[in-house]
Parts: C-alpha cells; structure tokens; sequence
C-alpha cells in the first residue's frame, strides 16, 4: 500500500486549510471557498498550461513556509504557484493586493467596449462579475478604444475580438481537445488578436466547448445569438445517449423551448465534461433529451433571479477573514419585506411572491 | 589603457578567420579546458565572480552549477544574441569582428555543462551575422574544435545557429527557448526554470553573448585572476555600447574601476559632448534602466563619485541611482527633450509586449498614449500622477521583466524631470516648437566651445 502522503497546512487569510503537496493557492484557496478564493479569469484546471496571464488571482504570500518563512517579495499568481508547508497567504486581507487587483480589473476594462446591453454573454460574464467585485466605477481611460478586423469563424461559433481578455483558454482548449487546432494569437502586444491565420471555419466536432471556457463574451453561440437574455432563460440538467461526448449537458429553457445547450458547469464556473457539437447545436428539442431538473445556480448568480429551485447558497467568508459582514451598499431588509434573510427561497416552489414573505 | 581581455585583438587584421584567431592564441581555452572536469571548470567560473552580462548580473557559475543533471536527459547551452535593448550593441560587436571568441567559449561552456547541442538564438535584424557565425563553426569545425570527439577528448558538440524574425521579447529566456523551439515567443510562467526545464523541457542554461565569450579569459587566465581585475563584485571586464550626444560612439571594453565621469569625458572613450553642449541627463545600461540626471550620474547621493561598475551605478536604489543592465550607455546632452525620450521609449515597449499578460499589455499602450498627449502640448496635469499609478501597476505585476522595463523608465523620467513634464503641461504651445532644457540637474562643468 502506498505510503499515506503527508498533507501541507496553508493558512489563507486567517484560515488554515490542509492540502496535498503540489496543490496551488488557488486551489487551496478554493477549497475554503467564499472570498477567499480569489478570482480567476486564465486559469481552468481542465486545462493544461493554462493561467499565469490575467493576473486577477494576485495574492501576497506572507511566510514562504515554516521551513523558510520569509515573505515573497513580489505578489504571485496563486494559480500558478504551489503552496509549502506553512505558507501563509494573505488575498482580501491584503492591501497590496486589494490595489493591485483593481489595477488589473481596470487594465482588463482598458479596452473593453463595455457593450454588455448587446452581449449574449451579460449575465454570465466573469468580466462583469469581476469589475462588479473589484473593480472601480468609472474609467481613467480617455482614448478610443482599440477594434479589430472582423473574422469569421464558420456557422457556429461567434467572435467578438474586441471583448477578448486574451486568456488563451480558447486555445488550449483547441490544442487539448481537438487534433487540429486552426486558430490561436495572432501579432503581439495590445495588438495581439484571436483569428485563424487564414480565414477558416472552426468546425471540430469538440471546438465548440470554447463557448463554454470563454470567460467573457468574445466567442458566442452563433445559433442562440440575440435570442434570448440569460436571466430569462432557465437552466435544466439534461441528458441524451450521445455516441461522442458523454451527453450530460444543461438546457437553457423558456416554457417549452431549448434555446441553448451548454455543458453542465461546477461552481467556479468550469465545464464539468466537455460536450460535442452535436449535442451543443443540433439537439434543440426537448424530445432530443431526458429532463434531469432544474440546475443549480449561486444564490449570488443574476440567473436565479425569477426561480428560486436548485440554489446554492456559496461559502460565506467575510464574516470569518474581515471580522465584519460584507459592506452594503444599503440594507434592503429595512425598507422592503421582500427577499427576507429568514425566508429559505429553495423551499418555495417556483417564482417566489410577495405573499410568500407575509407568510411568515 | 585599462585592462582588454575580450576586444585585446579586435583590431588584428583577419581576426574574424581561424588561422589568424588561432595564431593569436585562440583556443588555448579549449584545450586547457578539456584537460579539465566539467565541474573544475564551473568551479573556475564561480571564483572568477564573473556575472551575467545580458542585464540582470547574475553569477554566471552559480548559474551554471543550478543546471539540473537528471540521468538520460541531454543538456543544452542557449547563448542569447537576441540583442534588442535599445541603446545597447555590444554582442553584436563581438559576434561581427570576433566570432570564434564567442565560439571558443561557446565549446568551454558547453563541456561544463554537458551541451552536446548548443545554440545560438540571434536576432532577426542582424541579418548578416549568422553567415559570419556558420562560417567560424564550421572553420571550427574543420580544425576539430567542435564535432564528434572534439580534440580526443571523447565529447561531443555542435552549434547551431537559429534566427530569430524581430522580437524583443526573445530575449527573455523563456521566450527565446519558446522561440527556438518553433513556438510563439510568449515567456514561460516561472517555476519551473530553464535550468530544470527549458529547451523541450531538458535542463538548459541561457547565457549572454558577452558572459560566454568572457568565459575564454577566465579560463586561460583562471578564476582568482580574473576576479582581480575590477573591484568588489563587478569582476573582469565590461563591454559598453556608447551613443547618443558623444563625441566618440562605440563599443568600449572597461574594466569598472573607472568613473562615469572619466568615461563620459576622456578621449580614451567617449571623448565629451559635441558643439560645446551641456551634459544634461544619461541612461547607463540600456533603455530599460532608470535614467539619470547628469548631478546624479557623476555623483551618489552620498556625494561619492559613481563608477561604472555594478555596485555603483546602483547605488541609492531607485531613488537616486539607476542599473549596470545590459551596457547600453546613452547620453542625452541640454537639446534633448525628456519628455519625448520618454515616450519613444513607451511606444517601443507598446510594441514589444508579447501581451501575454494585462498590466503589460493594456498598461504599455496607456503609458504611451498619455505621453504622447503630454509632448505634444495636449497633456493635464493629472496625467502625470496617472502615469506614476500605472507604471506602479505594472511593476512587480506581471510575467516577466518586460513590465518592469516598460515601467522603470517611466517612473524615473517622472522622478527627477518632474518639472520637464509640468512645464510641458504649462506651455502647451512652447513645448512644440522649445525644449526644455537643462535646469538645476545640468552637469556644472565649464562649456569649451
Ligand atoms: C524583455 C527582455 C529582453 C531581454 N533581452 C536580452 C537580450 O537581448 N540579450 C540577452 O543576453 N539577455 C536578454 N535578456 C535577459 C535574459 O532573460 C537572460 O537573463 C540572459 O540572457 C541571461 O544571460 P546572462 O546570465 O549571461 O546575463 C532579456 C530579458 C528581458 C526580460
Ligand atoms: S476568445 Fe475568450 S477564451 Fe479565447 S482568449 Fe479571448 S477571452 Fe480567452
Ligand atoms: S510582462 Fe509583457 S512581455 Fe512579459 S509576459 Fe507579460 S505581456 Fe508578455
Ligand atoms: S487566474 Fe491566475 S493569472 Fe489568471
């Protein structure tokens, strides 16, 4: 039997989690959960070589371990660095990392058009969540924005290159899945750009799994494009006896109607299994699939807004790590019954109304 | 005459060819070296305190011996002849006039480290050099210094020669190692190291053009010698490409125990400002490093006079000193407007950025854009307490040190021309067809006309 391997501690902003040796701080980091785990927009653990670039998961490393406990001099990427035996890593508590963050949101935003109204992305858009939680309002940037040469990538998959964030998750994606990848970066710098070198449909059977791994909205969905927001739409966990892909996918439903399939999503936003083209573009019907029920959505997502089954309430920290509750903007409870702390929503079957809060 | 160990015979006529090289004492490293252990000659290198010529002075032994030595698993020297800094063109000195010295230390470097297939990765504008290379390698060659069984000795190597196709970004070691490996040059996520994982992923060693070429006099002279010569930890000799308003442009070898100041002005090197101009400001090692007023150049802040050496020119950190870097000396005289230095400097590192990463992809671009708005009279007040936050953005935040180089220049063009830029915002029209020039920070020294 294998030796029994011993565990790192790491301590996270006060809290001290254990994990195996070769875990990064992201990861460790995570599994605290809450605003602990700091944001994440290049890195996907499906993907190998991925994150490193976008630099939101900065976090100050305190004590390198109890071996070595000097600081590390610079901040880190948390998803690219693995943790020592009693490192301690300093995230939200950190002031250097609270500015620097807010420096790379505003970097990220730099040039982005900021056209969520017309974005199919809006609403589930890590972008928009980002500069929502740690970013500024307003921008100090008093130039044009830069645009792009449209390219066309075939029938199914939409790119919007002014949205990109030059992750690269879309090409290791590419690279990883699929046994010829067409597209990568072209040109270098603000310059840099997502295309096929000469102008070519991206048509793998798997290559539409780069909607999915795309954090913002730089490739869509060519065949749900302007049809439906999100937030109107509602997720259901469905499968289907699918010869290529496992088939465990998530409609997205209004009454009767599929408007999108995507894969099934874990709670940092992640494809659980990769799905084939088929199932994510053809397979539009319900007859096409077996109904699982309602998939479940963060509490915290603008999707579970208008149906309250299958919430997930995510790991609350603040509290724990600050020693305060998070700051409001303004306590809504004072004023309106509505959405009352004390009412658990996931016990009322479908939209909740406002008799459901008199109740009480 | 200071000390030459590297350009003593560069004005030798035929040096660029073997049998003249080879008359002059060329490859008497090698052979000594081969009568050598690999690890007796790191051990040489190490006491020879010789540091990393390409910009960051790392000890080239200590360096050496970090190179990982998994069983089975070839090994690789990578020499970098990238050489993009703007301001510095010293390797490509060495590599035009004195090839088969780079190639002698090149085959020295590669017994020691065990490279049996060592490369060059020049860069793409020095479009003439690799012929001049290939031809050493292969007189080289020819005379049983590189190939199989190199002089009986039973080891084996050979150079190759890669071109690179105009990025400064290959510089950077991991991206050069990308780039040789045919991939785009985007740098490496570090750990893991080259010296662990570098070229297809087998333990590789990375060395500037200069450092190798200095390897041949630490060998043939020996460690403890070399490190007699220049002071403290700035050993042996150093290249220095001089330009910018100078009487004498060129590549200079010194040997750090002379001042900045007898450098700017003697004969023997860059021989003064032409037209009986001022002295006004000086970058010392490559565009990248922070630039110095001329009072600061001369002197620290503690009032001791600066020498061109590692130790001094950094001395007072940031603050008030500046870096060794790369050897790029360029000297701005009472003309030439800060401001528009500046954002010369931005637009290349706009345009260099590989974009891997947000503070240096979206920060570059900013930077430039706002002082272009600042040199040409368009620029308010604000904008330089924005410029100081985004190049303090940038710094420390990113991949590799191409941030930093595009935000240290900034930051001490800021520093200590403060007043240049506000005057610029102040004279919004003056500032396009006047400089600014010399203000409290000019060198005192009497003008000859
Ligand atoms: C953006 C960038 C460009 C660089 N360009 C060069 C170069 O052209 N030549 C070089 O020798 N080193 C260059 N370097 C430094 C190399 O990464 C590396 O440190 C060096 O080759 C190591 O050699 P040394 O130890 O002999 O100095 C560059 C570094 C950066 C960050
Ligand atoms: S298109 Fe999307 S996934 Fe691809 S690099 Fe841009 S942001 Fe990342
Ligand atoms: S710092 Fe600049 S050049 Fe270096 S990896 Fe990041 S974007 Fe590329
Ligand atoms: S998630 Fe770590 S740098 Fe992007």
């Amino acid at each position: 039997m294998a030796e029994e391997q011993k565990l790192f501690k790491v301590t996270i902003d006060n809290i001290t989690v254990e994990v195996e040796p070769g875990t990064t701080i992201l990861n460790a980091a995570r599994k605290i959960g809450g605003d602990v785990a700091p944001p994440a927009m290049c890195y996907y653990s499906k993907l190998k070589g991925s994150g490193g670039k976008c630099r939101t998961c900065l976090v100050e490393v305190a004590a390198g371990s109890t071996a070595d406990p000097r600081p590390m001099p610079k901040l880190v990427a948390s998803c690219r660095t693995t943790v020592m035996d009693g490192m301690i890593v300093k995230n939200i508590t950190s002031e250097r990392v609270i500015d620097a963050r807010a420096g790379v949101v505003e970097f990220l935003l730099l040039n982005h058009p900021l056209d969520c109204p017309i974005c199919d992305q809006a609403g589930e858009c890590h972008l928009q969540d980002l500069s929502y939680e740690h970013g500024k309002a307003g921008t100090r940037y008093e130039f044009s924005r830069r645009t792009f040469e449209k390219h066309d990538l075939g029938p199914y998959i939409q790119l919007h290159m002014t949205r990109c964030i030059l992750c690269y998750r879309c090409v290791f994606t590419a690279d990883q899945l699929t046994n010829k990848r067409v597209h990568g970066v072209l040109d270098r710098g603000d310059h840099a750009e997502i295309a096929t070198y000469i102008e070519k449909a991206l048509d793998n059977d798997f290559i539409g799994n780069v909607i999915d791994v795309c954090p913002v909205g730089a490739l869509t969905d060519k065949t749900f494009r302007f049809k439906n927001r999100v937030w109107f739409t509602k997720p259901v966990d469905a499968h289907c006896g699918c010869d290529k892909c496992s088939g465990q996918v998530t409609l997205w439903m209004r009454g009767d109607e599929v408007f999108r399939v995507t894969a099934r999503k874990d709670e940092w936003g992640e494809v659980e299994e990769w799905i084939c083209n088929t199932c994510r573009f053809e397979r539009k019907k319900v007859s096409d699939w077996t109904i699982e029920g309602p998939t479940e959505v963060s509490r915290h997502s603008v999707i579970s807004q208008g149906h309250y089954v299958g919430i997930t309430k995510p790991a609350e920290t603040i509290d724990k790590v600050m020693g305060r509750k998070p700051q409001l903007l303004m306590d809504i409870h004072t004023v309106s019954g509505v959405n009352d702390p004390n009412v658990d929503l996931s016990e009322i079957e479908g939209p909740a109304h406002s008799d459901d809060f008199k109740k009480q | 005459m200071g000390v030459k160990l590297l350009l003593d015979k560069a004005h030798v006529e035929g040096i660029r060819y073997y049998d003249v090289y080879r008359r002059e004492g060329g490859y008497r490293s090698v052979e000594k070296a081969l009568k050598m252990s690999p690890a007796d000659i790191v051990e040489e290198v190490k006491k020879s305190g010789l540091r990393g010529r390409g910009g960051a002075g790392f000890p080239a032994g200590m360096k050496w011996s970090f190179i990982a030595k998994p069983e089975g698993v070839p090994r690789h020297l990578v020499c970098n002849a990238d050489e993009s800094e703007p301001g510095t063109f010293k390797d490509r000195y060495l590599m035009e006039f004195l090839p088969h010295l780079l190639i002698e230390g090149l085959i020295v470097a590669s017994f020691a480290l065990g490279s049996n297939a060592t490369y060059i990765y020049i860069r793409g504008e020095y479009a003439w050099i690799p012929d001049i290379l290939e031809q050493a390698i292969n007189e080289a060659k020819a005379n049983g210094w590189l190939g199989k069984n190199i002089q009986g000795s039973g080891f084996d190597c050979e150079i190759y020669v890669q071109r690179g196709a105009g990025a400064y970004i290959c510089g950077e070691e991991t991206a050069l190692i990308e780039s040789l490996e045919g991939k785009r040059g985007n740098p490496r996520i570090k750990p893991p190291f080259p010296a662990v994982k570098g070229v297809w992923d087998r333990p590789t060693v990375v060395n500037n053009v200069e450092t190798l070429a200095a390897v041949v006099p630490v060998i043939n002279m020996g460690g403890e010698a070399y490190s007699k010569i220049g002071v403290g930890k700035s050993t042996g000799t150093k290249l220095i490409s001089a330009c910018g308003n100078i009487n004498k442009p060129g590549v200079y070898e010194i040997d750090m125990t002379i001042s900045v100041e007898e450098f700017v002005y003697s004969d023997e090197y860059c021989g003064g400002i032409p037209n009986g101009k001022r002295l006004k400001a000086c970058i010392p090692g490559g565009s990248s490093v922070p630039i110095l007023p001329a009072n600061l150049l001369f002197k620290t802040a503690k009032g001791e006079q600066r020498m061109m050496n590692y130790e001094s020119l950094s001395d007072g950190g940031f603050a008030t000193g500046s870096m060794m870097g790369s050897g790029g000396f360029i000297v701005l005289d009472e003309d030439q407007c800060v401001v528009k230095h500046t954002l010369t400097l931005a637009r290349f590192y706009r345009h260099e950025s590989c974009g891997q990463c947000s503070p240096c992809r979206e920060g570059t671009g900013w930077m430039e854009k706002i002082l272009k708005n600042i040199e040409t009279g368009k620029g308010k007040m604000t904008d330089i307490d924005l410029l100081w936050d985004i190049q303090r953005k940038i710094e420390g935040n990113t991949i590799c040190p191409l941030g930093d180089a595009a935000a240290w220049p900034v930051a001490a063009a800021i520093r200590h021309f403060r007043d240049e830029f506000e005057w610029h915002v102040n004279n919004p029209e003056l500032c396009l067809t006047q400089n600014f020039g010399l203000a409290h920070y000019a060198d005192a020294r009497e003008v000859v006309a």
